[in-house]
C-alpha cells in the first residue's frame, strides 16, 4: 500500500514539476501557484529524497529544476549518492541566466556548504567565455564569485568585475568593447544584444538602425522577437530550426489574415518540427485520435499567453507525425477543423468530443486539455469510465490525458476521472516520453517499476552529460 | 402579460466558480431587428479646473461627483450600420455622448429622429421600485405627519452593491467560458438567483458580458456570496448498470440525456421563482415592434424570490432583453407594507386590521421599515388614547 502511495506522490510531483512555472494561470494567481509548489517540493524532498533528486533527469521545466537544486543544496546533511553529479549535469543544461539567479538565491539564503561551492566552481569553470558572462550577467557573476570565494577566470575579468577603473584598456575584445562603448558608438555592436541595448539608448541610436546592425550578435529568440517587433516576417531559416511548441506559439501570435496568407509555409514548418520531435517513433502509433482543447481557458494568462492552446496545436502536428499515415483524427472542442486558425473561444464540451473520437475506434486516444470539462461538467470522465468498463474492457484503446496547466488547489494537474491517467505537459515535443510515464499513472505498476524507470532515465541523462562534457 | 417568457433561449450546463454559479442561456437564432450595445459615458473626471460639468465643487475642497459606468443603446433600425462595438466611442469626442445627468430626468432617452433608445441598465426597474406609492398618504389621517402629505416618501433611497464588491463575482465572470450563440446568463450566488441578463444577439452578449461586474446587486446577494460556501458542480452521471449501455450510440444518447435533464431541472427548480411569479408589467416605451417594460413582483411574503427588472419584448411577447435585480427580504417587506397601506387608503387602523396585527405592531413595522418620518407622534398618542378609551 505504502508503495502505491509513494509512486502516486512521485508521479504527482513530476506532473507539477513539468507544468508549474510559478506564474499566473488562467484560473489561479502566481502567489497560489508558488505557495502550492513550495509545499510540494518540501513534501517530496523530505519523504522521497532519492526520487526527488532523480526527477532532475526527467523533462521537468527549468523553474522546477532550479527549485530542486536549491532544495537539495540547502539540505546537504540528508544527501544521498550521486546527487552532486545529477545537479551538475542539470545545471550544465540550464540557461545561464537561470543558473546565476539560482546562485543568487543560494547566496541570499546563506547556503554556502562545500558541495554548493564545488558545484559553483565547476559550473563557472565550464563556461565557454567568462568575459562574455562578465559583460552580460555582470551582477550574477560577481555574486557567484564572491559567494563561493572563487578567483575570477583571469586577471582582466577580475579587474573588470571588481576594480573597473584600474585598467586603461583590456586585451580581451569583449571587455574592451564594453569599455569603449561608453563613449564610442561603434563599439557597442561588438557586445551582446542585452548589454548593447542600454548603450544604444545612451547614444540615442535609432532603434531600427540598431536592430539592423546588432542582428548578428543576437540569440535566436532575440532575433525572433525583434523581427516581429520591427514588423518583418521571421526568416524561413529560423522557422525551420524552431522547436515545435515555440513554433506553435509563434503561429498563434500571428493575426488570422497572416496565418491564412502564409498557410503553406507555416504548416510546412510545423510538420517538419513535428517530424523532428517524433524522431524514431514517427508513424509507429497506429490509429490515433486526439481531442484538443481550444476553449476560452486555453488562452492562458497574461504571462503565459495561449500556452495551453500552443501545446494543443503542437500535439496536433506531433500526433499526426506519430500516427500511421492517414490514420490520425484531431478533434477540437470548438468543432473547428482548421488547426492553423484556432482561437481560444467557447466552452469545453470534452465528453461529446471524446465520443466523436471513439467513433473511429482508435488504438490510442490522447486528450489535450486543462481538465476543466464544463459542458456538461464531468461528462468526459463518465464517458471514459463507461467506455472502459462496458464497451472496451479488453483495453483495445489506450487513453491518456495530457494537461498543460497545474492546478494549485489540487497539487496536481486536474484529472478527468480515475479511469484515465493524467500527465502534465509543458512542451508538446515531450509527448512520447510522457505517455510512457502515463503508464505508471494508471496505478497498476508499483514503486519498483517506477524506480527502475527513473534509474534508467538517470543513467541516460548522466551518460549524455558525460559525453557532452568529453566532447 | 404577467410572466417572463424565455421562449427561444436554451439552458446550457452551469459553470461554477466558488460560490457563484453562472447558467448560460443560448439562442438558436438571434432576435432580428434589435441590437443592444454599450455606451461608455464620459468619465466625469474630478473636475478641479471646473471644466467638467458634472462635478460640483462645494468650496471647501470637497468635490461631489457622480459616476455612471455605462448605458445601453437599443437600436431597432435594422440598418446594420451601427455595429455593436464597445469602445468605438472613446475616440469620438464628446459630441456623441449623452450628458451624464440626462438619465436622471428621463428614464430612457431617444434622440430626435433616431431609431435608437438610450437607457441605463436597471435604472427603469429601480425607479419603478423606488417610486412605489411615492406620493405617500392620500388622506391625512391623524397618525401621519403633515410632511408626509406634502412631500410623500421623498427622499426615498435603497442601498445596493456594485458587482466588484460581491466576493468572487468578478473572478467567476472572468473565467466564464462564453458559449457560441449565448445571449444571456443567470447569476446564482450560493444557489440563490441573483440576477438574470438577456440580450438579443450573441455578439452583443460577448461585449456586454464584462458589464455584469459593474451592475447593481442587492444586499442579499452580497451576503450570500460573502458567507456562502463554494457550491458543488452538478456533474454528469451515466447509469450503466444491467445492460444500460451496449454500444457507442447508447453512450451518446445517455450523454445527451444528461444535458436535457439539467435543462429541465434548472427551469423547474432553480429558476422557478423568476419564471412563474406573476409580475405587474408597465410599458415604458414602445420602439417599433418592440416594447420596453419594467416589472414589479407581487410583494408577497411567502418566502419566494422577488425580482424587479426591465425587459424588452418583441410583438409576440418573447424576451429580447431582460435585466433583473433581486430584492432582499427587507426590501420586499417595505414594498409589501406600502402596498398594504395604499390598499387601505393609508388608514393605519384599517391596515392593522387587514394585516391582523395590533396598531402598535403596525407602527413598529413602519418605523423599522424606515418610514418613521411619516408618522406624527402627537397623532399617534391621540389615536392610542382614543382606542384605549373607546
Amino acid at each position: 500500500m505504502s508503495e502505491l502511495v509513494a509512486a502516486e506522490d512521485v508521479l504527482l510531483f513530476v506532473n507539477a514539476a513539468v507544468t508549474a512555472t510559478g506564474q499566473r494561470e488562467f484560473r489561479s494567481s502566481a502567489a497560489e501557484q508558488r505557495l502550492s509548489l513550495a509545499f510540494l517540493h518540501a513534501y517530496v524532498r523530505v519523504n522521497y529524497r532519492p526520487l526527488y533528486a532523480a526527477c532532475l533527469a526527467l523533462d521537468i521545466n527549468d523553474h522546477n529544476a532550479a527549485l530542486v537544486v536549491e532544495q537539495l543544496l540547502r539540505t546537504p546533511g540528508e544527501a544521498g549518492d550521486g546527487e552532486g553529479r545529477l545537479v551538475a549535469a542539470r545545471l550544465a543544461r540550464m540557461a545561464p541566466q537561470r543558473v546565476y539567479r539560482l546562485f543568487r538565491t543560494l547566496r541570499e539564503a546563506g547556503v554556502n556548504n562545500r558541495r554548493t561551492r564545488a558545484i559553483m566552481r565547476e559550473w563557472l569553470a565550464a563556461r565557454p567565455d567568462p568575459a562574455l558572462d562578465a559583460v552580460k550577467y555582470r551582477p550574477g557573476v560577481k555574486a557567484a564569485l564572491k559567494h563561493a570565494h572563487l578567483p575570477p577566470a583571469d586577471a582582466e575579468t577580475g579587474d573588470f568585475l571588481f576594480a573597473p577603473g584600474r585598467r586603461a584598456r583590456y586585451a580581451n575584445r569583449t571587455l574592451e568593447a564594453y569599455r569603449r562603448a561608453h563613449f564610442a558608438e561603434e563599439a557597442l555592436y561588438e557586445l551582446p544584444f542585452t548589454a548593447a541595448e542600454g548603450f544604444a539608448a545612451r547614444h540615442g541610436v535609432d532603434r531600427a538602425v540598431f536592430l539592423e546592425r546588432i542582428a548578428p550578435r543576437m540569440t535566436r529568440l532575440e532575433r525572433l522577437r525583434s523581427e516581429r517587433a520591427a514588423g518583418r516576417a521571421a526568416g524561413a531559416s529560423d522557422l525551420a530550426v524552431m522547436p515545435l511548441t515555440r513554433l506553435a506559439l509563434y503561429v498563434l501570435a500571428l493575426p488570422f489574415a497572416e496565418r491564412a496568407a502564409r498557410r503553406a509555409e507555416l504548416t510546412g514548418a510545423l510538420r517538419a518540427a513535428a517530424r523532428r520531435a517524433a524522431g524514431p517513433y514517427a508513424g509507429s502509433w497506429g490509429r490515433v485520435a486526439a481531442v484538443l482543447d481550444d476553449s476560452f481557458s486555453s488562452s492562458g494568462s497574461g504571462v503565459k499567453r495561449r500556452r495551453p492552446l500552443a501545446v494543443a496545436l503542437g500535439c496536433h502536428f506531433l500526433l499526426e507525425a506519430l500516427a500511421a499515415p492517414g490514420a490520425y483524427a484531431g478533434l477540437w472542442t470548438s468543432g473547428g477543423t482548421d488547426p492553423l486558425l484556432v482561437r481560444p473561444y467557447g466552452p469545453t464540451p470534452l465528453g461529446l468530443r471524446i465520443l466523436d473520437a471513439l467513433d473511429g475506434r482508435p488504438e490510442r486516444l490522447v486528450v489535450v486539455s486543462d481538465g476543466w470539462d464544463n459542458a456538461p461538467p464531468g461528462l468526459a470522465g463518465e464517458v471514459l469510465r463507461v467506455w472502459r468498463s462496458r464497451l472496451d474492457p479488453e483495453r483495445r484503446t489506450a487513453a491518456v490525458h495530457v494537461n498543460p496547466v497545474y492546478d494549485a488547489g489540487a497539487f496536481d494537474v486536474r484529472r478527468l476521472g480515475p479511469s484515465v491517467p493524467a500527465v502534465g505537459i509543458r512542451d508538446a515535443e515531450d509527448l512520447p516520453a510522457l505517455v510512457e510515464i502515463a503508464g505508471f499513472a494508471e496505478g497498476r505498476t508499483g514503486l519498483t517499476e517506477l524506480r527502475a524507470y527513473l534509474d534508467r532515465r538517470v543513467a541516460d541523462f548522466l551518460a549524455g552529460h558525460e559525453k557532452g562534457a568529453g566532447r | 402579460m404577467t410572466r417572463i417568457d424565455l421562449t427561444g433561449l436554451g439552458v446550457r450546463a452551469a459553470q461554477v466558480w466558488g460560490g457563484i454559479r453562472l447558467v448560460p442561456l443560448v439562442r438558436e437564432e438571434p432576435v432580428a431587428g434589435l441590437r443592444l450595445r454599450r455606451e461608455v459615458y464620459d468619465a466625469p473626471g474630478l473636475a478641479v479646473d471646473g471644466s467638467g460639468g458634472d462635478a460640483v465643487d462645494v468650496g471647501d475642497g470637497t468635490v461631489l461627483t457622480s459616476y455612471v459606468p455605462h448605458g445601453f443603446v437599443a437600436d431597432w433600425s435594422g440598418s446594420g450600420r451601427e455595429e455593436a462595438a464597445y469602445g468605438t466611442r472613446l475616440g469620438d469626442g464628446p459630441a456623441a455622448v449623452v450628458p451624464v445627468r440626462a438619465p436622471h430626468h428621463r428614464l430612457a432617452k431617444r434622440r430626435r429622429g433616431e431609431r435608437r433608445l438610450r437607457f441605463l441598465p436597471l435604472h427603469l426597474a429601480l425607479d419603478g421600485y423606488l417610486s412605489l406609492h411615492f406620493g405617500g398618504p392620500t388622506v391625512l389621517w391623524e397618525e401621519w405627519s403633515r410632511q408626509a402629505l406634502r412631500r410623500g416618501l421623498s427622499p426615498r433611497a435603497e442601498a445596493a452593491y456594485a458587482g466588484v464588491d460581491v466576493p468572487g463575482l468578478a473572478e467567476a465572470l472572468r473565467v466564464f467560458e462564453v458559449h457560441p450563440g449565448q445571449c444571456g446568463v443567470l447569476v446564482y450566488a450560493a444557489d440563490a438567483l441573483a440576477a438574470a441578463f438577456v440580450v438579443p444577439h450573441p455578439e452583443d452578449y460577448r461585449l456586454l458580458h464584462p458589464t455584469l461586474v459593474e451592475d447593481l446587486y442587492g444586499e442579499l446577494v452580497h451576503q450570500y456570496a460573502h458567507y456562502g460556501a463554494p457550491v458543488p458542480e452538478f456533474t454528469a452521471r451515466i447509469r450503466d448498470g444491467a445492460g444500460g449501455v451496449r454500444d457507442l450510440a447508447d453512450l451518446r444518447a445517455a450523454a445527451r440525456e444528461q444535458e436535457r435533464r439539467w435543462a429541465v431541472a434548472h427551469d423547474g427548480l432553480m429558476a422557478r421563482d423568476l419564471l412563474e411569479t406573476p409580475y405587474a408589467f408597465e410599458r415604458a416605451y414602445r420602439m417599433g415592434s418592440f416594447s420596453l417594460y419594467r416589472f414589479l413582483p407581487p410583494f408577497l411574503r411567502d418566502g419566494r424570490e422577488q425580482h424587479i427588472g426591465e425587459l424588452i419584448t418583441d410583438r409576440k411577447g418573447r424576451t429580447a432583453y431582460l435585466k433583473t435585480f433581486r430584492l432582499s427580504d427587507a426590501q420586499v417587506r417595505r414594498g409589501y407594507l406600502l402596498r398594504r397601506l395604499a390598499s387601505c387608503d393609508w388608514h393605519p387602523g384599517r391596515t392593522a386590521e387587514a394585516l391582523g396585527v395590533s396598531g402598535e405592531e403596525l407602527v413598529r413595522r413602519i418605523r423599522s421599515a424606515g418610514f418613521g418620518a411619516l408618522l406624527d407622534a402627537h397623532g399617534l398618542a391621540r389615536a392610542a388614547r382614543a382606542s384605549r378609551e373607546g
